[in-house]
């Protein structure tokens, strides 16, 4: 069974729904109300607040601490300031992807990663020989995602004008009353946004004093189903759904390396040996095979297939997993994984996988639609990530 | 001398926006001219007093196309829509009605007055949207002219004729009787309780000046199904930042497809020479050419103000005078102190999220009415109230709000004569604030700064003629075929290469942007420019 979160007594109070699903082994709320879309557009208009506790989390300390990062991850922590958070990726020697997630660093000696599954033991095995410690703290660390246009003001009355100054994937330790908490300028939203993070024993208040400093602000809590349909907007990708971590691949379809899920921008191929670091270099000369892309979906042809019908166009409000064939030329080039209506851009979108000679945005292809248990095709177009990109997020 | 412009677009209301966005869009030399200092027209936000931005005129935004957003990337360019959460009807007696996006909660709500209406009120629904699936075509593409054999448009009819043919004899008897009869007869066929009768039906005279039991008033009820998928049909929302975010929107997807906009530039005459449009003299005696001109004006404005009846044949001359603007409503903006608090329903929550009206029943409606028959302003009128800044914090200081209120009857032609409107301006807003008094006991108190509009002001500082919203009534017999005139109903005029993109045109008014897109288009596939 699940189990509850620091925030738990706070979230019940509110959840009316009493939807609630497991999250990495916790209880998180799926919706608040009967829909989720009051949150969704709190969000993109005003600000909400999200347990983002069950994220699995690591505490990295020693002087070799950056050096794991970069001997683990795709990326490089060698010249990593104190202060900055970065977004990374990590794969196994035959350069397919484990997880990915942030690194802060917090002091000279002490960096915190997140990821989306256990990580402890394989963190451990790349420890050997290194001046390190890692400490799980997952189930002692909470956290809260505050995100929305409005949530620099309510930052601001919760720890003053320091709030103004944090940029974009930075860190500020800071304190709330008597209480370390650490802020990160962090989110799966594509917005404007903050993390907040404490101990657990300080969970409650930090709620509470985040809700009396959005009082004006319209701050709404807000659950998986609203993030779900705003991370598809922001272009992020979501392990599991999107892709198949290299742990739970069982064929090697099922694979996949840092350049067939976009994250080319971070991996950085020339320096000391990282793992899967002679894999990623033979996959970058060859090229990805198969590129993630956004894909958006024709709504004057959807609408007429359902027109056949007779019937209006139909679409769950919330984001869609169930992944569906992707077709050009008459035959299959991949799938879509998250399908989702964007309320913010009038558009069906997806996230998919396609392959590399159909993946420039622009390219026409086809993806299957099911109407009345027939099945059916819709035009779509290949578009470039994040479909929604506004500018407040990094200003 | 400069290249002449491919198009000038009189009026930079949202609908000459929109065909400016779209001209530009396929490459076209576009020029808009707008008279006020602020682009929107109706559809516009203005900081009325420091700190609170009003939606001055249009509240709430429903209509919008979502392929007009789509194209234009109006999202990209600052457009965010918040749905409205609830139907909120308080009632004198302290009793209350609010209908929720949440079907089972809305169910619960009219079972206290009717247990059978709760049960209707969604089959009512149902069927109203496949009704509303039936008429989608027609507001999103040009009015089908049934007298025309040109292949295209007898696709059109046939698509509008397959709809009809699927139509099982319920359904076509319920579009029958939506034609015909008056918007409260229409709903007693299905509901017993006022509380239902009384909000519902007011749709069907918004804009009119006409009564809920006015014949052919059950027609527009059917508007408000048409809304697109965003939840089910909560299609209904504010626009951040207030309606003026809709025009701002599509004026910066305009400039940013190459269009030039100029503000506090009013035209005072379109030149036309040999019955051909070449361009306009502005009011300040600047002279410029373009090879089409298009007016997002209303009709009369623009046949009978910028053209001149010289200019057209007699028969065009008379469609105009006899089309009906007949304004009935106004709107007065509050700025408040605090959140209002509804004797009803106390405090805040989710109920003031959303549309508020004060019809408590169908009579008080009909008594509204009476008043504005023999020339007066409704004393105790319908009001619509919105306080976007409930889900918007952007429009007003931090724990302060903006309380909109559309009112109707406030008919153009008062006793006195229209242009006496500013004497009885005071009186008029006193009237608003007396009759919500009654369902927000401390309302003098919370208003910090009032704002009020009657038909006189909407027509003086806006160019609605008569006052009226739309362009135009919203009837029956002049939508579609008939908008503005029978036999010019393609956004053609009987002056070659002049235009009509406002909601004078079909599909008609609100904030839709349909008129000027398929405006557009139309010129655009008949290489008229
Ligand atoms: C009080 C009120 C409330 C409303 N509420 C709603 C609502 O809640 N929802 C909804 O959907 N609709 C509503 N409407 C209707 C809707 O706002 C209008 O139908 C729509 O905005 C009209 O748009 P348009 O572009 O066709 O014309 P307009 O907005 O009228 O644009 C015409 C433009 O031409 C300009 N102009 C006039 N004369 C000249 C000149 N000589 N030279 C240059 N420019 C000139 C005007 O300034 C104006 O900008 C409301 C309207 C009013 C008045």
């Amino acid at each position: 069974m699940p189990r509850p979160t620091a925030f738990h007594d706070r979230t019940f109070e509110r959840c009316k729904s009493l939807l609630y699903k497991e999250w990495a082994g916790c209880y998180a709320v799926c919706r608040y109300d009967t829909y989720h879309e009051r949150e969704y557009y709190a969000l993109r208009h005003a600000a909400t607040v999200m347990d983002a506790t069950p994220l699995y989390k690591y505490e990295l300390r020693g002087a070799d601490a950056a050096r794991l990062l970069s001997r683990i991850t795709v990326r490089d922590f060698s010249k990593f300031a104190v202060g900055r958070v970065a977004y990374t990726t990590w794969c196994d020697e035959a350069g397919k992807v484990l997880d990915d997630g942030t690194v802060t660093r917090l002091d000279d000696r002490h960096f915190r990663l997140t990821s989306a599954e256990p990580s402890f033991a394989w963190l451990h095995r790349h420890a050997t020989g290194l001046d390190i410690t890692i400490e799980d703290t997952s189930r002692e660390l909470a956290a809260l995602a505050l995100q929305g246009p409005r949530s620099r003001d309510v930052l601001t009355n919760l720890i003053g004008a320091a709030a103004t100054d944090l940029r974009f994937f930075r860190a500020l330790p800071t304190r709330l009353g008597n209480r370390e908490i650490l802020v990160t300028r962090t989110g799966y939203t594509g917005d404007l946004g903050y993390e907040l993070w404490v101990e657990n024993g300080g969970a409650g208040e930090l709620w509470d004093a985040v809700f009396e400093a959005g009082r004006d602000h319209g701050v709404l809590p807000m659950g998986l189903d609203a993030l779900d349909v705003s991370r598809v907007e922001a272009g992020f990708v979501l392990q599991g759904v999107d892709y198949t971590s290299a742990r739970q691949a069982w064929i090697e379809r099922q694979f996949s390396t840092p350049y067939e899920l976009g994250f080319d921008w971070m991996v950085k191929l020339e320096r000391e040996p990282f793992v899967g670091q002679d894999a990623l270099r033979a996959e970058h000369a060859r090229g990805p095979s198969r590129r993630l892309v956004g894909l958006e979906v024709d709504w004057e042809d959807f609408e007429a297939l359902y027109d056949e019908f007779g019937l209006p166009p139909h679409l769950e409000t919330m984001t869609c997993r169930l992944g569906v064939p992707l077709y050009a030329d008459g035959g299959q080039i991949g799938q879509a994984t998250s399908r989702t209506w964007s309320p913010t851009l009038k558009r069906y979108l997806a996230i998919g996988t396609v392959r590399a000679d159909y993946a420039r945005a622009g390219t026409a292809i086809e993806i299957e639609v099911t109407v009345e248990y027939e099945r059916r095709r819709a035009r779509a177009t290949v578009s470039k990530l994040p479909f929604f990109d506004p500018e407040r997020k990094k200003s | 001398m400069a290249k002449p412009w491919d198009a000038i677009v009189v009026g930079g209301g949202h609908n000459g926006l929109v065909c400016a966005a779209y001209l530009a869009k396929a490459g076209r030399r576009v020029l808009v001219l707008e008279r006020r200092h602020v682009l929107g027209g109706a559809a516009v936000s203005e900081e009325v007093f420091p700190g609170f931005t009003f939606s001055v005129c249009s509240y709430v935004v429903s209509l919008l196309r979502p392929w007009i957003i789509r194209e234009l990337e109006l999202s990209r360019f600052g457009l965010e829509l918040i749905p409205l959460e609830a139907s909120f009807l308080p009632l004198p007696d302290g009793r209350s009605l609010c209908r929720w996006a949440d079907p089972g909660l809305t169910r619960d709500e009219i079972a206290a007055f009717s247990k059978k209406d709760a049960d209707v009120y969604s089959e009512f629904g149902r069927a109203m949207s496949k009704m509303g699936q039936f008429a989608k075509p027609v507001i999103d593409a040009p009015a089908p002219d049934p007298t025309s054999l040109r292949p295209g448009e007898l696709l059109k009819l046939l698509r509008l004729g397959r709809h009809f043919q699927d139509a099982t004899p319920d359904e076509i008897e319920l579009r029958l009787k939506l034609f015909t009869m008056s918007a409260v007869d229409f709903l007693d066929e299905w509901f017993e309780s006022d509380v239902l009768k009384a909000p519902m039906s007011v749709s069907g005279i918004i804009g009119t000046f006409l009564g809920i039991r006015s014949p052919g008033t059950a027609y527009v009820l059917l508007h408000h199904y048409m809304g697109e998928i965003d939840g089910a049909f909560r299609s209904w929302g504010f626009a951040r930042g207030g309606t003026g975010a809709v025009s701002n929107a599509i004026a910066e997807s305009a400039r940013h497809f190459g269009a030039t906009i100029r503000t506090e530039a009013p035209i005072e005459r379109i030149l036309v020479e040999n019955g051909q449009a070449r361009g306009v003299l502005l009011e300040n005696g600047e002279e410029i050419r373009a090879k089409t001109v298009v007016s997002g004006c209303d009709p009369r404005r623009t046949f009978l103000g910028f053209v001149g009846a010289d200019h057209l044949p007699d028969d065009f001359v008379e469609g105009c005078k006899r089309y009906k603007y007949r304004g009935s409503s106004g709107k007065v903006n509050l700025a408040l102190d605090a959140l209002p608090q509804f004797s009803s329903r106390p405090g805040d929550g989710l109920h003031l999220r959303g549309d508020i009206a004060i019809a408590p029943s169908t009579d008080y409606l009909e008594r509204a009415y009476d008043d504005a028959k023999y020339g007066d302003f409704s004393r105790r009128p319908y009001i619509n109230v919105v306080i976007p800044s409930t889900v918007d914090p952007t429009v007003a200081p931090p724990g302060k709000h903006v309380m909109s209120c559309f009112v109707q009857y406030a008919p153009y032609d008062i006793k006195e004569g229209p242009s006496h409107w500013p004497e009885r301006r005071e009186a008029f807003g006193d009237a608003v604030v007396d009759t919500l008094a009654e369902y927000v006991p401390n309302i003098r108190e919370l208003i910090l700064h009032r704002q009020v509009l009657t038909p006189w002001d909407l027509e003086q500082e806006f160019g609605l003629s008569e006052g009226n919203i739309f362009h135009g009534e919203l009837s029956l017999e002049q939508l579609a075929f008939h908008r503005p005139v029978a036999g010019w109903t393609r956004y053609r005029t009987p002056v070659q290469r002049l235009w009509l993109a406002g909601s004078g045109a079909h599909p008609g008014g609100g904030v839709m942007g349909t008129p000027g897109a398929l405006c557009a288009r139309t010129m655009l596939d008949g290489g008229a420019v």
